[in-house]
This record gives structure tokens, sequence and C-alpha cells, in this order.
């Protein structure tokens, strides 16, 4: 079971955490006009690296926010966590 | 926090009342359901949050897992805009309208949760112990001091565990998961009979 | 034969404490402190179990965790009875019921041994080669008969009875292992004042101390050093030691998972302990000081009972005070063996010789023990034993040249009742390999040893290859402080470097035999026929060197390969005595080096764990919590039958006693119930309704962008039927919105949907429209509802409302009002889910019994009916509402169930209206929401069946859709049915055919409103 730093609450146990999927994924101002295939890619298309992953976690058993991490999804490691809204933090590029 | 554990009005019925009649009585992990509890649940913008806590009569903690306690009433820090208020015994129709009346036109949200909760307590010297068998928490003193509360969970129930002294917690877990807590704390102070 | 085999003083055995136990129905007798193991050497018996392929009688082989013999089952009744427990773990208590396994019909004779005269025609892979052909013998056939002669023990066939609890704990230091390294880390960190576990698998804590026989500490014997040292440890207010507690498994994050055996040892537990108690420990710093393993030699006839580890051995004889035999060869590849021999003498046993597989043999304990006058054979190995149930014999022959790969000479039989071999020490990196560390091979000792860490975790002594006691105590000690350190460092994700060995603050003089790194790796030679020789690699799974070679020369190559085809390593000691064997042989066959060949992966768990640790107390009633409404008791005292929705119990129906005595069934009871609504009046449970409260000077404009609807015109005092899609367009959930005041929505969901909802709502909330000043409040559990539904609901409910007027006018279909119901504050809802006048009572929870006895009263005049689920889905469906994941899958878009109607078409966004506009979710051929009526009326379809245009069209029949739900309609006299359809609006009048196993059933499509079609009572 990992420990993950909420940016809140400290670290916590991962059983309190939902996780959310790719961060930094904006919902489009504007759906109407985009075409199909855009909007495709902002439904369905994730980057998936192998690497630091920028991700949404929630602590949903805790403080309830959502927030972001970067995870390396290949050591599980976490690099960061940050609060939802702030940029990514310049740790590196994601993988391949 | 809730010291009385007088029954409500006759009308009310609590999950907890058969199952607590039937407990056994274990020192070193006590084990009692509390009696009603007013429970508003407060979210708001940064201008409402001093107002309410003014009416409220306990100002809203701005740290983390944090409850300030005035007056017999408790403020609980949830998340970064969101407080549960507990008042012990008092009748929650007018509290809410005070706090309401005191934040009107200031962003926020106060609903009345008074019945989606109950409270219990268990306390002794094992009562960390008893705990941890279903609470993944550091529960050391260090790491988690009298005066927090925090969301989090108790096996697979959600609860808001609170630390009143070094041996006493508060357990407040929504009413039908209730029985589901109270045996399995039941469950887990068994060897310590 | 009592004890024939005991020494005469020593050992860490209570003498003064007997112990009487059985084992295959005899009574035999031991000591407390004994193991099962060491009570059966003392008396004499080896043979304690048959291998699993070639049922060979077979005895022990080590005198810990590692064994892969003497698996028994040890029960205490039918329900408390446990198969393949190592007897080298089993403690001893009084009354002790003990039973061999895999033989038939006894021990001493069992059929299966035929395997072993056939064995020539049994060679590795023989399950893939054999049971090929033909195809369809391997059900019938092949398949029950290997299901029956395979496993080991017996599972019991009764619950069990038994309490597991688990526990989260927190530490500074873990220290695994209480050996001297674990027990001086353990001291250096609690020194510092860190709070350290220290955790041993086995009942005393002291590792290889307890086997001491001349050794001293710091001018003390290592016994009394021992003992001390555990005094201090244990007065420390900061200090855990758990014995009886193996460290299973190593988790990311330091999370070590430990199974403590509570009550394993004692002859009466009571009923309030539990059996076996899990710890979730999180340690910020570990110390693994998990020792070494002793290597056995694969030499032929290496697994007759009375064959053991020379180590092992030495630890009956120190430790329990139990000899393994009267005349002992011993077969060593490195000093241990002289150790034993040397402690055997002492002990009374006759050393008949010693077979060192070196060429040269030198040194200070060969020396002590030519000395002694045992006679010494360098260059010499076992080619071979004699006897049947125990070993009495063994040959010796002289190695021509090398060690491994020249032929020997002539051999000489010498009698003897115990072989002890030692291949040297494979250190213990089990939970250092779990952890993710990185091994390296260190040709210098010829061993795998822990490299860089993943996790923060060091570890000391013996398991990272270092010999010699004091060096060991003084690097644990070392290590001990170094891991309090860094575990004051709490920021630190990674561990601080480790510090070589003897860097340790401490010194620890400590007198001991230095056993070094000697040892082999591989089989060792003999000049015998391989076809009709046997040298076992892995005993467990009955794997021999041959079976090894020959998967290497059918082209196994990579050593997970050769493991999985050789079934080597992989029985339930994973290989502990057996993994480095297989690689030197897998080695010296490939002509690699046994880097090259690779190293298997260590897995959890390190020795077999219990399901019963890993359930703990999720089990029965308490497996999920079992969530009750506030009304939940009235129904069940009322007779209800319950049904599963989610984690809640509903009421499902509730039938009535009959004249004759007999309840009404399920048909009967919702007849009944869906008759009373539509003619007078009933009442339902509706309280697991999902519920939200939206709150904020936003909330009408969150409302907006989260459902289909427009709610900006909604009035304050007036509901509306609201749908929520997901982004990709497709239906989520449903639910009765009502506003409250320009601020304040009461949102309902469907009973499953209600955490997925918010979870939905807080997502779009929090992370998109951080903005808007809107909050939500899950109120689910805030409120009880009853609704009572029925042209006379108005009538009953009338008298006991206060503060709302119920009329017609001034209370319309979908409208909320606030008031009161025996002075409890209520929200009433105009609403109906079953198409009559109908009417939803909000309490808060505390007050729902009470006012549900109050309108259940009201009622009685009009013969109020309580109803259930059952009840409440015929009437909904007589009216062709849908129910989110029954009508839909997670694939419907609104109008694919006739919810066109609910999505606002002037709103620019909402949450789904996107993906909408996709040309496919709008195309004709989309499966739509239809109603069904069979030709024969009584006919009621499953639901899920398929229906089809032509039942007799070749296969694949085109399939156009399926009921999604089927009822028998009481007050309509027929069945009815609703079904996704493809163009299924379009076929309406037309009929299709629903093809079962047995039959066709035709099918008419019509609209799927059945009952009341204009609405016209819903407003009674």
């Amino acid at each position: 079971m990992l420990i993950i730093n909420c940016p809140w609450c400290g670290a916590r146990p991962e059983i309190e955490f939902r996780y959310g999927g790719e961060a930094h994924v904006a919902r489009p101002a504007d759906p109407a006009a985009m075409s199909d295939q855009e909007w495709a890619d902002f439904l369905y298309n994730r980057t998936n690296p192998k690497g630091l992953h920028a991700e949404r976690w929630r602590h949903i058993h805790g403080c309830g926010r959502y927030f972001n991490a970067v995870r390396d999804t290949v050591s599980d490691f976490f690099v960061t966590t940050y609060k939802a809204g702030e940029p990514r933090p310049d740790i590196g590029e994601s993988g391949q | 926090m809730v010291e009385t554990t007088a029954t409500a009005e006759p009308l009310a019925h609590y999950p907890l009342d058969a199952l607590a009649a039937g407990t056994r009585a274990i020192g070193a992990a006590r084990l009692t359901a509390l009696g009603p509890v007013s429970r508003l649940a407060f979210r708001g913008r940064e201008a409402a949050i001093q107002a309410a806590g003014e009416a409220f009569g306990v100002a809203l903690p701005r740290e983390a897992n944090r409850r300030n306690t005035a007056n017999g009433r408790h403020a609980l820090w949830l998340g970064p805009d969101e407080w549960i208020l507990l008042a012990p015994g008092a009748d929650p129709a007018p509290l809410f309208a005070a706090i309401e009346t005191a934040t009107t036109g200031l962003p926020h949200s106060l609903v009345d949760v008074s019945a989606r909760s109950v409270t219990l307590e268990v306390a002794g010297s094992k009562a960390a112990y008893v705990l941890n068998q279903g609470n993944p928490l550091d529960l050391s003193l260090d790491a988690f001091p009298v005066g927090t509360s925090t969301r989090t969970l108790f096996h697979k129930a959600e609860i808001v565990l609170s630390r009143i002294t070094p041996d006493t917690f508060h357990v407040d877990v929504w009413r039908s998961f209730a029985p589901y807590v109270w045996e399995m704390l039941e469950d887990a102070r068994r060897e310590l009979a | 034969m009592t004890n024939r085999f005991r020494t005469h003083s020593g050992g860490r055995i209570d003498r003064g404490a007997p112990v009487s136990f059985r084992f295959d129905g005899k009574t035999y007798s031991g000591f407390k402190g004994d193991t099962l193991a060491s009570a059966l050497i003392a008396n004499g018996v080896h043979l304690v179990g048959r291998s699993f392929k070639y049922h060979r009688p077979r005895g022990f082989l080590s005198a810990g965790s590692d064994e892969p013999n003497a698996l028994v089952n040890v029960a205490r009744d039918a329900a408390r009875m446990s198969p393949n427990l190592r007897a080298t773990q089993v403690e001893l208590y009084e009354g002790l019921k003990a039973t061999s396994q895999n033989r038939w019909p006894s021990l001493g004779f069992d059929a299966g041994a035929a395997n072993d005269f056939v064995s020539p025609f049994l060679p590795a892979g023989f399950y893939y080669k054999t049971f090929m052909w033909p195809a369809g013998a391997w059900k019938r056939f092949y398949e029950p008969k290997i299901r029956a002669m395979a496993g080991l023990g017996v599972a019991p066939t009764l619950p069990d009875p038994d309490r597991y609890t688990q526990n989260y704990a927190y530490c500074d230091v873990l220290v695994v292992g209480s050996g001297p390294a674990g027990l001086a880390a353990a001291l250096a960190a609690a020194e510092s004042g860190a709070t350290v576990w220290l955790v041993d698998e086995q009942p005393e804590l002291g590792g290889s101390l307890l086997a001491e026989r001349t050794a001293t500490i710091e001018g003390k014997p290592a016994q009394q050093w021992l003992s001390d040292t555990l005094a201090t440890l244990a007065a420390k207010d900061n200090v855990t030691l758990l014995p009886r507690t193996t460290a299973f498994a190593y988790f990311p994050h330091n999370m070590i998972a430990l199974a403590e055996r509570v009550t394993e040892h004692l002859a009466a537990p009571g009923a309030d302990l539990p059996r076996e108690r899990l710890w979730q420990l999180r340690a910020r710093e570990v110390v693994l000081a998990t020792g070494a393993l002793e290597r056995p030699l694969v030499f032929p006839d290496n697994d007759r009972p009375g064959v053991l580890l020379a180590d092992s051995a030495r630890t009956y004889l120190n430790r329990y005070g139990a000899k393994p035999g009267d005349r002992a060869v011993i077969f060593t590849a490195c000093d241990a063996g002289y150790r034993t021999a040397l402690d055997l003498a002492a002990g009374g046993v006759a050393v008949v010789a010693v077979a060192d597989l070196r060429r040269e043999v030198h040194g200070e304990l060969p020396a002590r023990a030519l000395a002694a006058g045992i006679d010494v054979r360098p260059a010499t190995v076992v080619t071979g034993t004699t006897g049947r149930l125990r070993v009495s014999g063994a040959r010796l022959a002289k190695i021509k040249g090398g060690p491994s790969v020249d032929p020997v000479g002539a051999s000489e039989t010498l009698a003897c009742d115990t072989v002890l071999m030692s291949g040297g020490f494979t250190p213990s990196v089990h939970l250092f390999s779990q952890s993710r560390g990185k091994l390296v091979w260190d040709a210098a000792s010829g061993a795998y040893l822990p490299g860089s860490s993943v996790e923060r975790e060091r570890s000391a002594g013996a398991c990272r290859g270092i010999t010699g006691l004091q060096r060991v105590l003084e690097d644990g000690y070392g290590q001990g402080e170094a891991a309090a350190r860094a575990s004051r460092d709490a920021s630190s994700p990674a561990r601080g470097a480790t510090p070589p060995p003897g860097a340790s603050s401490k010194s620890f003089p400590a007198q001991a035999d230095d056993l070094g790194t000697d040892g082999f790796i591989g089989a060792t030679p003999h000049a015998r026929n391989p076809a009709f020789t046997k040298a076992f690699v892995d005993w467990q799974n009955d794997v021999t060197a041959k079976d090894i070679t020959l998967a290497t020369r059918e082209g196994f190559r990579s050593i997970e390969h050769v493991k999985r085809y050789t079934t080597t390593g992989m029985a339930t000691d994973q290989g502990k005595t057996s993994n480095m064997n297989t690689l030197g042989i897998v080695a010296e066959a490939l002509g690699e080096s046994v880097p090259k060949i690779g190293l298997t992966t260590f897995r959890p768990p390190f020795t077999p764990t219990t399901f019963g640790l890993f359930a703990g107390a999720a089990r029965g009633d308490q497996f999920d919590p079992v969530r009750k409404t506030a009304i939940h008791d009235w129904a069940a005292e009322h007779g209800a039958a319950f049904e599963d929705v989610s984690l809640w119990k509903r009421a499902w129906y509730f039938p009535k006693a009959l004249p004759d005595g007999r309840r009404e069934d399920l048909h009967a009871a919702v007849a009944r119930e869906c008759k009373a609504v539509r003619s007078s009046v009933g009442m339902f449970d509706a309280s697991t309704l999902g519920k939200i409260e939206v709150v904020g000077p936003d909330a009408a404009e969150f409302m907006n962008r989260m459902y289909t609807n427009a709610w900006a015109k909604l009035e304050p005092g007036r509901l509306r039927y609201g749908v929520m899609l997901r982004e990709d367009g497709f239906v989520m959930d449903d639910g009765v919105v009502g506003r409250l005041s320009s601020d304040r929505f009461h949102v309902t969901t469907t009973t499953g949907g209600a955490p997925r909802v918010l979870a939905h709502m807080e997502d779009y909330l929090q992370t998109e429209w951080p903005e808007l000043d809107v909050w939500l409040t899950s109120t689910t559990e805030q409120w009880a509802v009853i609704a009572v539904q029925g042209p006379k609901a108005r009538e009953v409910l009338a008298p006991l409302i206060e503060g709302i007027d119920l009329a017609k006018e001034a209370f319309p279909h979908m409208s909320v009002r606030e008031g009161t119901i025996l002075g409890v504050p209520t929200r009433l809802f105009s609403v109906s889910f079953t198409g009559e006048l109908g009417f939803e009572v909000n309490v808060p929870a505390h007050y729902g019994r009470a006012v549900w006895e109050a309108i259940f009263a009201a009622g009685q005049p009009f013969g109020i009916t309580p109803y259930g689920t059952e009840t409440m889905h015929v009437l909904r469906a007589e009216k062709g509402y849908i129910i989110v994941g029954q009508e839909t899958d997670g694939t419907q878009v609104p109008d694919d169930v006739n919810l066109g109607w609910a999505v606002g078409k002037a709103k620019k966004d909402f949450v789904g209206k996107r993906s909408l506009a996709r040309a496919s979710m709008s195309a004709p051929d989309r499966k739509q929401l239809v109603g069904l009526r069979t030709t024969d009326p009584k006919v009621v379809l499953e639901e899920g069946a398929q229906i089809v245009a032509d039942p007799k069209a070749p296969v694949p029949v085109p399939m156009l859709g399926f009921v999604t739900s089927s009822y028998y309609s009481a007050v309509l006299g027929h069945s009815i049915a609703l079904a996704v359809i493809k163009g299924g609006r379009a076929r309406i009048g037309t009929r299709l055919s629903v093809p079962m196993p047995d039959r066709v059933i035709e099918v008419e499509i019509v609209e799927p409103v059945f009952y009341d079609p204009k609405g016209e009572r819903l407003n009674g």
C-alpha cells in the first residue's frame, strides 16, 4: 500500500485515495466548436507514459480534494503532489 | 465531545440502540453509543468562514484535520472549505437559522445532517490499538494528537475520527454503517476481554 | 522406545514439562519447547511423509521454515485442521494430534510408491507430454485421475471456527530476524530512542544463537548473552518483540506484512484470542537480518529418511537435545560439516566419517575434527545411500579430478543411520528481493547478495554474506545505528548509504567458529547409471538433477522456463533449498556461469499463509457493511423478504400468511401489492435513494451543466425529473430534483449510483469549474423516504401533515413543500414512480420508523398495503419508466430510452452534449426502448433474452436486441416486457422472435407504456 502525500492532509495511506486518470486534460471551453476527432481525442486518448506521469488523485476518504501527482510508472514512487489548478512542476519530461 | 448518553424524544430510533444495550464491559477499550447531536455541514468561501464561526460560537479551524472546541460545541476541519459543526443535545433548527442569518449574502452552503450519522466512543488504554484493527492511520500521540479530527476509514466504512483525550476517541459514522462499525469494534476488542 | 535419542542434558527444552502427543495414531512424548520434528527425532522417528510424485519415503531435511519434506496435518477437531504444516515449525503442546500426508494406505506401505518404479517413464514435463491424446480423454479421464493423485494435504470441509485479526501499525525501525545481526541492530536502534520492532518466525528469539554450544560474546556464553540482550530489549518502552511472527511480504513504501501466530502453540486457546494476527506494519526503516539457509548436496538417494542438513542436525542436538541418530556420515563442501561433527561427537553420536567435497582441507575446524579422531576424507563424495524407510549406509567414493565433472573411483559403503550434508549457505535475500532491490552475484562467495536498494531498507549479517559471529554482530549494530539515524529524516525517500561491515560504534568481542564462504552449487559427481539414480534437487516437487539436465537438453535455456517445465522451486517451500542447486546444474549443463543463467523471482509469501489471516474479520455478516434503512426493522417484523441492492437490504415483498399457515409466494404477494396501489393506496420505503443537497448562489448554473435538463426556470417549490450523462453522452443516472429555494436543490439519485454521482459532480466542480459558488453535501442518510402511492394517498396523508395544503391546486403533481408530520420536519414531494397519485415523505432518518408507523395506522381504513421493490418494479414497468442500469447498460443516449424530451435543446453546453452531436448517436438503427407483448399472455419472457427476426436464419443469427425488464402484470392480466431493439420504434406493430433453448417465443413490438398511457391518474 503506497503512501500518498495529500497537499492538504500530508502523508496518508493509499486506501483513502481514488485514482482519477491523467492530469491536465482540461475540458474544452467550447466543445461544440470541436471536430469529432478532436472531441474523441479529448474523451479517450491519453499519453500512458513509461516514466513520469502527471495524474489526478482524490483524497476521497479524507479531505475530499482532487489534486495532482507526478508518479513514476516504472517504480510506482511519487515524485511530487500539488493542488488542482497548479501547473505541472518542471521535473523532467514524461517518458516516451 | 458528546457527553450525554440520554435517549432523545420518544419518536426517535437510533441504529445502535439494540447493540449498545448488549455490549461487554472491557476496561481497556470501552465502547459507548453517544446521544443525539446537532450536525451542520458548512461549506463556503473565505468571506463566510468567520461569520459562520461567530454565529456558531466556535471559530472554524483553518489548520487541516484540527478541531476547535468552545462551550461544549465543536468545529471540525474536514476539508479546505468544509467543516462539520457539532452541538451535542441542541435542536438543529435554531442553530441552522442563526448561522444562515449571519452568513446571508456570503457564498456558502449550510446543510443539516444531524440524522445522517451517529457518534460512538472508544476509550481506554487500548483504544488506539482497537481502532487500528480497521483504521490505517498512525494513531500514536505524535502523529495523531489530541485535537485531531479527520475523515478516514474503519474497515470498509468511512468515518470521522476524533481524538478527545490521549485514550478517548470519537467515531462519527453514517447511520447505516454504524452497526457494521460497532460489530467490528466489538470483534477488535474481544481479545482484551 | 521413549526419547531414546534424547541427550542426557542441555538444550532449551523444559525437561521438567513432558508433553504427550500423537503422530499417525501412535502416542509419543516430548518436552515443552520441542517442535513436532525435534520430538519425533528424539523418539527415533524419521519417516514422516511420502513425496509428491514418486511417493518416496521422506524424513526431515531441515529444522526450520525451509523444510520441504516433513509436511503434516495437525488437527484440533474436524474444523480446526491444518494441512501441509512443516513439522519443524509445529510447536508441541499437550494432546497435539498430527498425521502424515500423501500416503495410502499407510506411511510404511504406500501404494502410490509404484510411481517410483516406473519413474524412468515419468520424466520432467511428463504431464505436458503424456496427456495429449486422445483429445477427449483429458476431461473424462486424465484430469480427474491426476487431480485425485495430486496435492499434498487435505483441506478441511467445515468452516474455520477460529478468529483472525488485522492490525495496522507504525514504527521507526523494523528488524526482521532475531539472530545475532538482528539483535545487535535492534539494540542499536533502541538505544537511539527509535521505536523498534524485532520480529522472528520462531517461537524463541535468538536465531542461530539458540543452537550455540561453545561460542562466547562479550565474555559470556552466547546463550547467556542472548537472554541478557533480550531482557535489555524487553525492558525498553520503545521496543516491541514479536516471536512466532513471519515477515512474509514486503510491499511498497516499507509496508511489511507480518503473520503472528497467537494461539497455535497453546493446548487450550481461549475463544477470545485470535488464532493469528496480521500486522500491516509501516516502518520508516527496515533492517533485514534474515540469515542464511544451508544448501543440501545433490547426490543419489539423498532423500532417504535420516538424510538431513548438517547444521539442522546440530540444531536438533544442541537446541532440542535430540540426536539425529547413533552413527552419522557427514558429507560436506564447507566447514559446517566439521562443526556439526564436533558437536555430535560431544553429544554422544558416533561420527563414522566426514566426506569433504573439497580437494584440500585445512583450517581450524577440520584440524579440530582430526584431533578428535574423526575420519576425515578430503576429495570424497557420497554416491548413494542404502536403506528403505531409513538410511542404513552411505556409499563413499574418491573424486578423481575436479569436483563436479570428473568421474569417481570405486565406492565403499559405510554403515550409518544418518547422513548429514552441507553444501554451504545461501543468504536469505527473499524479502530484499521482494522489495525490488537488485541482487548482485558475488563470485568470491558463490552467492547472490543484496545490491542497490529501492526501499528504505538495509541488510545485515549473514543475509548479506557476512560471516563470523563478531563481524555479524558489529554489522548488525552498525546497520541498526544507521537505520535509526535515517528514520529521523522523514523527508528522504531513498535510504542512506549502507555502512560497510564493521562500521559500528560498538565492538562485540566474540569467540566462535567462522565457517567462511566455502560451498558447492550443483550436483555432485557419481559414476552410477543416471537412468536408475535419483539425486534430488527439489524434495517437495520430486525434481532430480536428471530432470533439470533433461530440460536443458530439450532446449529450455531461461531459468524461468526450466523452473516451470520441471516445477523445481514451485512447491510451498518456493525453492528455499533448491533454487541455487538448480542454477548450478543448469549453468553446468549449458556451460555458462551462474549469473548468466539469472535467478527466478522471489514473491510473497515467504512461507505459506492462511486464508484466515487475509480475511481477518471480513467474513460472514461482516464481510461487507449491511446497510439497513430506518424502516428496516419494521419490515422485518412484518415478514418482509429482502433483496440486496448494492450494500443495502431492501424490502423485496411482504408475503402475507395464508389460511393454511403457509405464506404467499413472490408472485401472489406482488399481484396483491400491485392491485392495492392501483385501486387504493400502498406505501414503500424509498430511503435508499441517493440524495445530494446542491447549495450556493451558482446552484442552478451547476445543475444546468451537470444535467441534460434546463433548471434556470424551475421555480422554487417544484420538482423535475433529471437525466445525467457521462461526457461520452451515455445515460449515467437519473432522479427527481426539487428546488427548495433559488440557491438550494434537493437532488435524488438511484440507490446504487449515489456515491458515483456525487464523485462525478465533485470532479467537475473541483477541477473544471472551481469558480462556481456551489457546494455538494450527501444527505442520503439524513432522510428517511416514505412513498405513499395510489388514489387514496392524499386522503391518508392529509390529516397527518401540518403546514402544507395538500389540495390538488395548491400542491400539484411534481411539487415540493416543507412542513411537519407528527411535529417532525418534512420535505413533502408530490411525485410518482407508479403512475398513480403519489407523495414521498422525507423526514430526518431517526424519525423514519415513527412516521412510517403513523402513516400505516392512518392508512388502515383504506387497506394501506406496504409493498417492496418487486412491486415497485412492476408498477413502473407498466408505465414504461426506465431504471438506469436495467434499461440502460452504459451505451444508451437519452433518445434511445425515450428521454429525448429531457434534453434541453436550447442549452449551449452540458456534460455529454458534444457527444450527442456525433452522427452515430442519432442513427436510426440504434437500439431503442420499446414494449413487448407475448402472443400467449401467460408467458413471461426471460430478462436478457435475445430478440431476432428469423430464428431459422443461418448462424450467426443477427441479434436485434434483448429483453431488459419482464414481469407478469396482475392488473393488466397479461405479461409485459421492456426491450431495446435496433430501430425499435419503427418496428412497433410488427412481430419478432425470442429464441429460447426449448422453444421460440413470438412477441409483438408495442409502445412501452402499458397502463394509463395518457397519464390521467397522476393527478388523482
